[in-house]
């Protein structure tokens, strides 16, 4: 088994594992950390696909701009009494 | 309700949604494993056809040449996303918490960082990956982090000059488009000769649309935060 495999197969797995994190997760927060963490490794994944314009617009937007949106509405619907959330 | 009765029908519920995610998942897999084991994708005539559409980037040509009215509708849908995020809009900015030295000067930094890479991103486009959307990404980005930072520099796009940057890149389009039309085309085919400028033209109103759009959904989410009680947390604050 040569090592670009090996690396896609770790790479896939951990693609599954965080969606499959950030959708369960108890606290929205690290929902939406995992979410970031899950857009940066299908950033890496359309990488080795060798589609890089998709790697570059799913980093930017779907990793940076969506994750700083889901923290803004995130502060949004945060009330003040269930600060376990707080990072 | 009573509380049996709500189990009962959050299990069915689970127990059908679990039943379509199965299903759907069963038709993906089938749809995957009957591919025909060569690929028969469009890449052998984009690759013949791509000397007349103006962009040496296969990519940049589909995006902006041959499925031009595609990106027109991107860009639209960005565009209605953002006036639906408006009719939720309430309350002002309030100033941001003082972000701290770290945050400050590392904005400092990168923001003018991110603007070079924006713009390269926008030039390699014809060329390279790159284009429109990954600029526009990078450029609302750089104001994101400005506006974390607590410099007003973004919210100062404001009134007119803001919406001919949300409609610029949509205006851009359909005009080449009923351009090209009246010269006698088909909607949105250029001809060989201009496509090029076209395209690049293009690329730069999309881009400026893109990044204000982006930049101005996060601004208007902060907003409507804004307009609650005051004790809710601030997100800048680690």
């Amino acid at each position: 088994m040569d090592v670009a495999f090996l690396f896609d197969l770790l790479l896939a797995a951990l693609i599954v594992w965080l969606g499959w994190r950030a959708l369960t997760s108890e606290s929205l927060f690290r929902a939406i950390v995992l979410f970031v963490a899950f857009g940066l490794a299908m950033g890496l994944a359309w990488v080795r696909l060798d589609a890089i314009d998709v790697a570059l617009a799913e980093v930017a937007v779907s990793a940076g701009l969506t994750g700083a949106l889901l923290l803004a509405a995130f502060g949004g619907v945060q009330r003040s009494g269930d600060d376990d959330d707080e990072p | 309700m009573t509380n049996p009765e709500r189990d009962t029908l959050a299990r069915l519920a689970r127990f059908g949604s679990t039943l379509a995610v199965a299903l759907v998942f069963a038709g993906l897999a089938f749809a995957m494993l009957s591919l025909p084991a060569e690929p028969t994708g469009l890449a052998a005539a984009v690759r013949a056809e791509l000397p007349g559409t103006g962009a040496a980037n296969p990519v940049t040509a589909v995006l902006l040449n041959f499925r031009g009215y595609d990106t027109l509708l991107e860009i639209a849908v960005l565009l209605l996303a953002l006036l639906a995020i408006w009719t939720m809009r309430r309350g002002q900015l309030r100033p941001q918490r003082d972000p701290g030295d770290v945050l400050e000067s590392l904005a400092s930094i990168q923001a003018p960082v991110m603007l070079v890479v924006a713009g390269y991103l926008l030039w390699a486009g014809g060329s390279a990956p790159g284009g429109a959307f990954q600029a526009g990404g990078i450029l609302a980005a750089a104001g994101v982090m400005l506006v974390l930072a607590g410099s007003g520099w973004p919210q100062r796009l404001s009134g007119w000059p803001l919406r001919v940057a949300l409609v610029l890149g949509l205006s851009a389009f359909i005009c080449v488009g009923v351009a090209v039309v009246l010269g006698g085309q088909e909607f949105l085919a250029y001809p060989a000769s201009g496509a090029a400028t076209i395209i690049l033209v293009l690329e730069i109103c999309a881009t400026v649309s893109i990044a204000v759009i982006l930049l101005d959904m996060f601004l208007s989410v902060l907003r409507g935060r804004a307009s609650r009680t005051d004790t809710t947390a601030s997100i800048d604050q680690p």
